[in-house]
C-alpha cells in the first residue's frame, strides 16, 4: 500500500511534468528547434503566478489561463522577432541563441525577485484526500487535474481548429504547407506561443507543489528533455506518458534510495532510451 | 552544416602576415607575467583555460561535426583522478594525469561508440552527452572516496616555491604551463587538419553519408575525434584541480560548465584554428568588463538586484553575436581584413555569398 501511494503521488506530479514537456514537444515537433530555454520559461510562468497571487490573492490554479496567455504572447513575439531567423540553421547556432535567451530570462528573474525561494501560502496546502486506503495530497490532485485539462485543450486545438490543422500540416510537410499558401512564419510564431503557454500553465501549477527561485530553471529544462526523449520527441501522447513515467521513477527512486539520487535514475533512463529506442517510446520514424 | 568556414584553408601554409601576427602574439603572452599584476594574470589564466578547452572541444564539433554538451565530464574525470590519487596516495599529478587522460579517453570512446553504433545523431547525440555528464555528476555526489558532494580539497603547502613535479606553486607557473599547452594543442590541431584524418573529419562534418559512400570509416573517425577531444580535455582538468585546490561535483560536472567550454569556440569561430583563442579572449574580457561595469553601477546605488545584471548583459551579447555573426568572430575578422586590404575582391564576393547562405 505504501508503494501504491508513492506511485500515485509520482503519477500526479508526473502529470504536471507532462504539461511542461508537452510545450517542448510541440515546439520541436513543428519548428524543429530544441527550446533550451524551456525551464527558464517555466520559471517565468511561476513568478507570474506568484505575482498574481501577491497582488490579488488568486489561487495559481485559477491564474493558470492568464499566465498561459501571458507566456503565449511572449513566445509569439520571441519567435516572430528572433527565432524565425534561425529555423533551418545548424543545431549549435540555435542552441547558442536559446542559451542566450535562457541566461537573460534567469538573470531578469534574479534582478526582479532576488535569489530567495518563494512560495504561495495556500490554506489547503496540507489537506489530503483518502481514496480506498490511498492518501492523496490535495495540491497534487488539483495540479494534476489542471494539467490534464490543459493537455485536453491542447489536443482539441490541434484536432478541431483550422489553425491547429494548419500547424500540423506545417509539421508534416514544411514545403507542402508553403505551397498551399499557409503563412508558415506566422504559424511557427503561434506554435512557439502555444509551447510557451503550455510551459507557463505548467509553471502556474508547479507553484502549488514547489518553491520558486531563479536557479531551479536549468533542472527543469533538463527534466523536460528527459521526458520528451523518453516519450518520443514531437509526440504529444509520448510527452504525457514520459511525464508520468518520470514522475513515478523520481518518486520511487527518491523513496527507495535517496532523494538526491533521483535525477541519476532519470538520466540513466534517458541514456537507455537514447541508445535502444532513440525515437522514444511512442515516437514514430525519426525525421 | 554548409555555413561553416573551411578550416583546411586556414591550415594551409601560413602567409607571412599571419606568421608575424602569431609571433607577436606568442611574444606578448610570454612577456605578460613580467608586466601585469596579479589580477590580470589570474584573468589571463582563465583565458588560457578557456582557449585550451575550447580548442579540445573544437576537434569534436568544429572538425568532426559531433556536438557535445557534456565536456565537463572529461574535465572532471581528469581533475578527480589526479586529485584523488594525490590526496590519498601522494602520487604526483603527472601520474594522475596519465590515469585521468586514460579514463577520459576510455569514457569518451565508450560514449561515442555507443552513440554512433546505435545511430544517435545531431541533437540526440548532444542530449546523450548531457545525460552522461549529469549522470556522473550525481554519481560523484555520492562517491565518498572523492569527498562526495562535500568536495575534495588539495592540501595547500609550499606556496612559496614552484614544485613542477607536484604542481604546487605560483600562478605564474600555471600560466606558463597553460600557455605551453594551448600552443601545443594549436599546433596539434593544425597538424591534424593537414593530415588524412583531418580531411576525413571535415568530410564527415559536411556530409556524413557522402563520406561513408566515399569509403571513409565514419564510425572509427568519429570515435577517434571523441577520444582525442576527451583525452585532451582531461589534461586541463588536472591543471584546474591543482590550480583551484578544490573540487565539487556540483560545479565540476555541471551542464553550465560544459556550456562554458563550448562558448569560446562557437563565438570565436567553429572549426577554425584561432577562433577558440579569440573567443576565449573576447568572452573573458566581456565577463570581466561587465563585472567592473556592474560594480560601478552598484556603487552609484540603484535598488535593483544588480547581481542579475551581469549575466543579463552577457546573455544579450551572446544573442547579438549569434544573430549578427553566426559563423563567429574570427571568420568575420578575416573577411574584414580581406576587404580592408582591398586586394582580394574575389574572396570578398565569396564571403558575401557565405553570409547569405
Amino acid at each position: 500500500m505504501l508503494y501504491a501511494n508513492i506511485v500515485v503521488q509520482g503519477l500526479l506530479t508526473g502529470a504536471v511534468y507532462a504539461l511542461m514537456a508537452l510545450g517542448l514537444s510541440v515546439i520541436f515537433g513543428v519548428i524543429r528547434i530544441v527550446n533550451f530555454a524551456h525551464g527558464e520559461m517555466m520559471v517565468v510562468g511561476m513568478f507570474a503566478a506568484y505575482l498574481i497571487f501577491q497582488a490579488t490573492g488568486i489561487d495559481p490554479l485559477f491564474a493558470m489561463p492568464a499566465v498561459a496567455a501571458l507566456l503565449f504572447a511572449f513566445g509569439y513575439v520571441l519567435q516572430r522577432g528572433l527565432i524565425n531567423r534561425f529555423v533551418g540553421r545548424p543545431d549549435y547556432m540555435q542552441f547558442l541563441l536559446l542559451l542566450g535567451i535562457a541566461i537573460m530570462l534567469t538573470s531578469a528573474n534574479l534582478m526582479a525577485f532576488g535569489p530567495d525561494a518563494r512560495n504561495v501560502p495556500l490554506d489547503y496546502a496540507f489537506d489530503s484526500y483518502e481514496v480506498g486506503g490511498l492518501l492523496l495530497d490535495k495540491v497534487r490532485v488539483l495540479a494534476a487535474s489542471g494539467s490534464l485539462a490543459g493537455a485536453a485543450v491542447l489536443w482539441a486545438f490541434f484536432r478541431f481548429t483550422r489553425t491547429g490543422k494548419a500547424i500540423r500540416a506545417c509539421a508534416d510537410n514544411h514545403v507542402g504547407a508553403q505551397v498551399v499558401g499557409l503563412d508558415v512564419r506566422r504559424l511557427y510564431a503561434i506554435t512557439f506561443g502555444i509551447g510557451a503557454a503550455c510551459v507557463g500553465a505548467a509553471g502556474s501549477l508547479m507553484l502549488l507543489l514547489v518553491d520558486v527561485h531563479p536557479y531551479i530553471a536549468t533542472d527543469y529544462t533538463l527534466l523536460a528533455f528527459i521526458i520528451v526523449i523518453v516519450g518520443g520527441l514531437g509526440s504529444l501522447a509520448g510527452a504525457l506518458l514520459g511525464g508520468l513515467l518520470i514522475g513515478v521513477t523520481e518518486a520511487l527512486s527518491g523513496f527507495l534510495i535517496a532523494p538526491s539520487m533521483k535525477s541519476m535514475f532519470s538520466f540513466g533512463l534517458l541514456i537507455l532510451i537514447l541508445l535502444l529506442r532513440p525515437q522514444g517510446l511512442l515516437g514514430g520514424a525519426r525525421r | 552544416m554548409t555555413t561553416l568556414p573551411a578550416p583546411a584553408k586556414a591550415a594551409a601554409g601560413l602567409p607571412l602576415r599571419s606568421r608575424i601576427g602569431l609571433g607577436l602574439f606568442v611574444a606578448a603572452m610570454l612577456a605578460a607575467p613580467f608586466f601585469v599584476g596579479d589580477y590580470v594574470l589570474s584573468v589571463l589564466i582563465i583565458v588560457l583555460f578557456s582557449a585550451y578547452l575550447g580548442q579540445a572541444w573544437n576537434i569534436m564539433m568544429g572538425f568532426a561535426g559531433q556536438l557535445s554538451i557534456g565536456h565537463a565530464l572529461y574535465v572532471g574525470l581528469g581533475a578527480y583522478a589526479s586529485a584523488a590519487l594525490f590526496v590519498h596516495f601522494g602520487l604526483p599529478p603527472w601520474i594522475g594525469m596519465l590515469v585521468g587522460v586514460a579514463l577520459a579517453t576510455l569514457v569518451g570512446s565508450a560514449i561515442g561508440a555507443l552513440g554512433f553504433r546505435f545511430g544517435v545523431q545531431g541533437v540526440y547525440f548532444a542530449l546523450l552527452t548531457i545525460a552522461f555528464a549529469e549522470f556522473t555528476r550525481v554519481l560523484f555526489d555520492h562517491f565518498d572516496w572523492v569527498g562526495g558532494s562535500g568536495g575534495l580539497f588539495l592540501p595547500v603547502t609550499n606556496r612559496g616555491g614552484n614544485d613542477l613535479v607536484n604542481l604546487r606553486g605560483s600562478p605564474v607557473m600555471f600560466y606558463y604551463l597553460l600557455l605551453a599547452m594551448t600552443l601545443g594543442v594549436l599546433a596539434l590541431c593544425r597538424a591534424l587538419l593537414r593530415r588524412r584524418i583531418g580531411y576525413y573529419w571535415l568530410a564527415i562534418r559536411e556530409d556524413q553519408d557522402a563520406a561513408q559512400a566515399a569509403g571513409i570509416d565514419v564510425f572509427r573517425c568519429k570515435v577517434l575525434a571523441v577520444a582525442l577531444s576527451a583525452g585532451l580535455t582531461a589534461v586541463a582538468g588536472v591543471l584546474q584541480a591543482f590550480y583551484n585546490n578544490n573540487l565539487y561535483p556540483e560545479t565540476t560536472f555541471a551542464t553550465g560548465r560544459s556550456v562554458e567550454i563550448m562558448l569560446a569556440p562557437i563565438i570565436g569561430g567553429l572549426g577554425t584554428l584561432f577562433g577558440p583563442v579569440l573567443g576565449a579572449f573576447a568572452l573573458t574580457a566581456l565577463g570581466e568588463g561587465l563585472t567592473t561595469l556592474v560594480g560601478r553601477l552598484a556603487e552609484s546605488g540603484y535598488g535593483l538586484h544588480l547581481d542579475g545584471l551581469k549575466p543579463f548583459l552577457y546573455g544579450l551579447t551572446l544573442v547579438l553575436i549569434i544573430a549578427m555573426q553566426p559563423t563567429g568572430l574570427w571568420p568575420w575578422l578575416c573577411r574584414l581584413g580581406a576587404s580592408l586590404s582591398g586586394r582580394n575582391r574575389r574572396r570578398r564576393a565569396v564571403a558575401g555569398t557565405e553570409r547569405r547562405a
